[in-house]
């Protein structure tokens, strides 16, 4: 189970990639593996705005669907579309190809507020030692 | 000369062989496989309907002869399994066999082709069943009122959450919440969000029953009421539902009962001495009616008197003439149902019930317990049931033991189905992470149970000494596992002819 | 006759091999404070041989409908039902088996759900449709849930001819939603494009859909070359109003699919296919829309699957919408389709073919254009309604319409119709009769009827 450096996270298993003004949204690696094969992504609309917190989508697998909430708040930029027929790009590809939104951030410093790779992986570590 | 696929189990029945064919692909061109009546008066003008709103080209329907069609469908039912094939020891699902009396009554010349729209008067006898399958269930639950309308368990249930806004309504109470234990059924959430309440679950004890103290914490005068599964789905009575009950009522808040398993009480307990306000039952468990595969079935309600004034109309009543429908209920949610319910449905649950008489429904109840517990303590070394040393009607063992070997509930469940029998419920309720459910229902005999049991036990020898074989079940069916994530990303959901081309 | 697998003996042998001592010990999970001190209160069971005498005694107080033919619809309809049909829906293979959520023992099905998947497609003139839903009154209120989640509208506008016993089912499933349930008048009977667009412009807030009915309650076939491009001219992109038909499936082996006539979404009742009356149910529901809205698909849905060996057969897909695994999120809470009657249909359209449908479908034409002439010429019964219909009018008598289908019941044993009263009592109509007339109904029975109707008038 990948995770990457100079990323930030969230509890709910999103990574950030921070470019300049805009971020870059997807869900982790962990999460792809939980959910397994991922059959559709529901995306916004460019244009669309995010509030810290809310959902903004979902990603559906055979037998769970798990909502995607917004990290910090902005408007969305860009959304991507090659999801719509390739929906498992996200199981190969969780922080490349897997990609799902561009966004133009509110409050820098609300990007503050999340993990860091480190924290992340502490984060993770302690939900797979409960379910031992 | 044996021709099962290897790894068959000795037992194992198995299924036609395929391939699964459409009717489309039977179709050839100019085929019929139907003759109407000659027409006998003048045939209509082309004007009689604007050409905006004529069909310009046929649809697309199979052209066949009625010899296909019959060896068509004959072909397709050898694909299914069914009750009178082999047990379907699904957990809440109480399949029991369906008596063919039933559906003989369910076809008679005077009751199926009734129309509903006729005059009172003129359906008398079809009233009056009607009638007496509310006093049926009355009687059963012990609650004064009864509606057949809701076609389905769920739609019982979505019923239920309309008749607790409607109360509360009338109350002029402000109330938001309900709250269900993390054991319900998923239909119970969904109910409660259609309604326009909140739902709120609250998290089990470690013996699998309701945290009455969990509860209580929760409970505030925002709560509208809560819905609870008795015996729940993890097939154990619960004896603090009565207490939870008097709480809910201080707060004027209303109890729901899931019935599903109703089957566990009937003779033994009565739901109106639970401090139920409405239960919702099911025709097609409790009371043998077909599951047709995958319905029709009917949901019918019993509540209390505080409930009774909203009721759906139109109600069912006796008066000195007769039968007859009474729409005057100022009170009432309205209609849930363009008519009365699944009436043949009701029917035949009718018939049931009149067969069996009071003596007869408490032995049915009395012997699902003791095929539920005889069975489980055949399994339960090699399959534990966690949670209870005696069950109701249904347990619910936990595969997770499996894991260790590379296996999952799932694939224990596949396996089952080429020893010839249906899988029990799997992966619910939630709170067992791999389960089993298992609910024989009282009409299997102490033979089918033993070769059950003898099944689990090899299967659990299987998943210790040989688990590639359960990954890769079933094998002894026409299909073995279908890719599921495939066939929901192309979402192939109709049939297309090849190339644009008609067939044949 | 309980179908018991064991007798009260052998079942404590059962109880006693597993170290339990009696089905009291059971049966004490329960507290003793919680138990029935009393036997239930029921009358003693029967056997067959009783019970056959009980519905015989019952049946003895219903009309025979063998004998008494019936112009009776409204929603019901009394069509030809295939012998083939009740022979093949009894085998046990499908009658009794359970919900295909193990696809590898319930093909037949899951292709049999398929099929009917596709022909109501091909009816409609839609991309998607799924595996049938309890009836076409709860499919209408379903198709109008997802128009509100889809455009996010706050108000629904039904038209007038939609059957009263719909619009009553979708205000019971629309209350506490907040979604506004509005009535659309007719004129002549039907809706016209202009009072949806007053409608629509009256404000109030955005329209999440149009419900409209063709065939409508009075049999007449509402102007959807009309409507649909009047609600195309409304809101962009995912907030246009969805335009909403119901329609008679039978109805569409002559008429244009409405999918091709800018419907969003078709919903209807399959009980024309096959069905028996059945006082009423059940019956089966259908829904059909748009493929950009599949994952709001309420109920079931079969998709084409591949096994590992590269075998096709068929599965229960998207099952992510259903109640069962999105629990509060779901799209709606049902857990059935109808799947028995959903049957009945898919091998009656099996049976009939294209030409078939449209046979039925012309005859009932034919048959229901005859009658209303018999019955208009029929001194003091008038026309209420000058446009097209199918299979459905309206005529006016000169006395109460409930009363003359009592009196013409009597004299010529001849159902006449429904009285118009009896579905909008609000509407203040005791003199209008709904009069159907299918492919079941000769011309002596139509001429009967048009005597009958002047006797009792006269």
């Amino acid at each position: 189970m990948e995770i990457r450096e100079g990323l930030r996270y969230t509890k709910e298993h999103e990574w950030v990639r921070s470019e300049g003004e805009e971020i870059v949204i997807g869900i982790t690696d962990y999460a792809q593996e939980q959910l397994s094969d991922i059959v559709y992504v529901e995306l916004p609309a460019v244009g669309d705005d995010l509030t810290q917190g809310e959902p903004f989508g979902s990603v559906e697998a055979v037998k769970a669907v798990a909502d995607l909430y917004a990290p910090v708040g902005g408007a969305v930029t860009a959304i991507n579309e090659a999801l719509a027929d390739d929906p498992a790009a996200v199981n190969r590809s969780a922080f490349e190809d897997g990609w799902m939104i561009r966004a133009k951030i509110a409050d820098a410093g609300e990007l503050e507020q999340l993990l860091d790779a480190a924290g992340y992986k502490a984060f993770v570590e302690g939900l797979e030692g409960e379910s031992d | 000369m044996d021709t099962r696929a290897p790894g068959c189990g000795p037992d194992s029945i198995c299924s036609a062989a395929g391939p699964v064919e459409l009717i489309y692909e039977k179709s050839s061109a100019g085929h019929r496989g139907y003759r109407f009546p000659r027409l006998d008066v003048p045939a209509g003008d082309a004007g009689a309907v604007p050409s905006a709103l004529r069909r310009q080209q046929a649809p697309r329907l199979p052209e066949v002869t009625e010899p296909v069609v019959a060896r068509h469908y004959v072909a397709l039912s050898l694909f299914n399994h069914h009750v009178e094939k082999n047990l379907y020891p699904l957990g809440s699902c109480t399949m029991k066999y369906n008596p063919k009396i039933n559906e003989e009554l369910g076809r008679h010349p005077r009751f199926a082709p009734l129309h509903p729209e006729v005059p009172s008067e003129l359906a008398q006898g079809m009233l009056a069943l009607l009638w007496r399958l509310g006093e049926q269930l009355k009687a059963i639950t012990g609650l004064p009122a009864v509606s057949l309308q809701p076609a389905a368990g769920a739609q019982g249930e979505l019923l239920g959450m309309k008749l607790f806004r409607a109360y509360h309504r009338k109350q002029g109470n402000a109330k938001k919440t309900v709250l269900f234990p993390d054991s319900a059924h998923g239909t119970n959430p969904a109910s409660v969000v259609l309604s326009g309440f909140t739902p709120r679950q609250i998290p089990s004890r470690a013996d699998g029953r309701l945290d009455l103290e969990a509860f209580s914490a929760a409970l505030d005068d925002k709560t509208a009421g809560v819905m609870i599964t008795n015996p729940n789905t993890l097939g154990l009575f619960e004896p603090q539902m009565v207490t939870l009950a008097e709480r809910v009522h201080a707060l004027d808040g209303l109890v729901y009962m899931d019935g599903a398993n109703l089957n566990a009480l009937m003779g033994l307990s009565r739901v109106s001495e639970l401090g139920v306000d409405v239960v919702h039952m099911n025709l097609h468990k409790t009371f043998s009616t077909p599951h047709g595969g995958g319905g029709p079935g009917a949901g019918p309600v019993a509540v209390s008197d505080r409930l009774e004034p909203f009721l759906p109309v139109p109600r069912i009543v006796r008066t000195e003439e007769g039968y007859a429908l009474d729409e005057d209920r100022p009170d009432s949610v309205g209609r849930l149902h363009p008519f009365h319910g699944n009436v043949g449905v009701a029917l035949r649950a009718y018939a049931y019930i009149r067969s069996l008489g009071a003596d007869g429904l408490a032995a049915v109840t009395r012997a699902a317990l003791v095929n539920a517990n005889y069975l489980m303590r055949q399994v339960q070394d090699e399959w534990p049931v966690p949670k209870g040393e005696l069950c109701m009607h249904e347990f619910v063992a936990d595969a997770a033991w499996t894991r260790k070997h590379g296996v999952r509930n799932i694939d224990v469940a596949k396996r089952i189905l080429d020893y010839g029998f249906h899988a029990p419920t799997v992966s619910f309720p939630l709170i067992v992470p791999d389960a089993l459910m298992v609910e024989p229902t009282e009409t299997e005999t102490r033979a089918t149970l033993d070769r059950f049991a003898a099944v689990l036990r090899e299967i659990a020898r299987e998943v210790r000494e040989t688990p590639d074989v359960l990954r890769a079940a079933p094998t002894c069916t026409c299909v073995g596992r279908l890719d599921e994530a495939g066939a929901a990303r192309r979402l192939n959901v109709r049939w297309e002819p090849q190339d644009g081309r008609d067939e044949g | 006759m309980s179908y018991l697998g064991h007798t009260p003996e052998e079942g404590d042998r059962m109880l006693a091999a597993v170290g339990i001592s009696s089905v009291e010990e059971l049966a004490a999970q329960i507290p003793a404070a919680q138990r029935m001190q009393e036997a239930l209160d029921l009358p003693a069971g029967l056997s067959e041989h009783e019970l056959r005498n009980d519905l015989e005694q019952l049946g003895r107080h219903n009309y025979d409908p063998a004998a008494t033919p019936a112009f009776l619809g409204g929603g019901i309809y009394d069509h030809i039902v295939p012998a083939l049909i009740d022979a093949l829906v009894s085998r046990p293979e499908f009658a009794t088996a359970y919900t295909p959520y193990q696809p590898e023992v319930a093909q037949g099905t899951l292709a049999a759900i398929y099929e009917f998947q596709t022909m109501i497609c091909e009816l409609t003139g839609m991309e998607v449709a799924n595996a049938s839903m309890y009836d076409g009154a709860s499919a209408a209120a379903e198709a109008l849930l997802l128009a509100v989640h889809a455009t996010r509208g706050e108000r629904v506008l039904l038209a007038e001819g939609v059957h009263p016993r719909t619009a009553g089912v979708i205000a019971t499933y629309l209350d506490g939603s907040g979604v506004k349930l509005e009535h659309l008048s007719a004129r002549d009977g039907c809706l016209q494009p202009e009072a949806l667009e007053a409608a629509i412009a009256g404000g109030g807030g955005a329209v999440a859909g149009v419900l409209v009915q063709s065939p409508n309650v009075y049999g007449l076939l509402e102007p959807l070359d009309r409507l649909g491009p009047a609600l195309q001219a409304h809101g962009r992109g995912s907030r246009r109003p969805h335009l909403v038909v119901s329609a008679d499936p039978l109805s569409l082996g002559l008429l244009a699919a409405p999918g091709e006539l800018g419907a969003e979404t078709v919903v209807g009742d399959v009980q024309p296919l096959g069905i028996p009356a059945q006082f009423g149910g059940p019956t089966a529901g259908f829904l059909a829309t748009r493929r950009a809205w599949v994952r709001r698909l309420p109920g079931r849905l079969v998709a084409e699957a591949q096994d590992a060996e590269g075998r096709r057969g068929y599965t229960l897909t998207l099952q992510t919408r259903e109640q069962h695994i999105r629990r509060e999120k779901a799209t709606s809470n049902i857990c059935t389709n109808s799947g028995l009657m959903m049957l009945r249909a898919t091998i009656y359209l099996a049976l009939v073919g294209p030409q078939g449908l449209r046979e039925v479908a012309e005859q009932c034409l034919a048959r229901s254009r005859y009658a209303f002439e018999k019955l208009a010429a029929v001194p003091g019964v008038e026309r209420v309604y000058a446009g097209p219909f199918f299979r459905e009018f309206v005529v006016r008598l000169p006395q109460s319409a409930a009363r003359v289908v009592q009196r013409v019941y009597r004299e010529a044993n001849l159902l006449a119709g429904i009285p118009l009263e009896r579905l909008m009592p609000e509407r203040e109509r005791p003199h209008d009769l709904l009069v159907a007339v299918t492919e079941k109904r000769s011309r002596d029975e139509i001429d009967a009827l048009a005597m009958a109707l002047e006797t009792a008038l006269g």
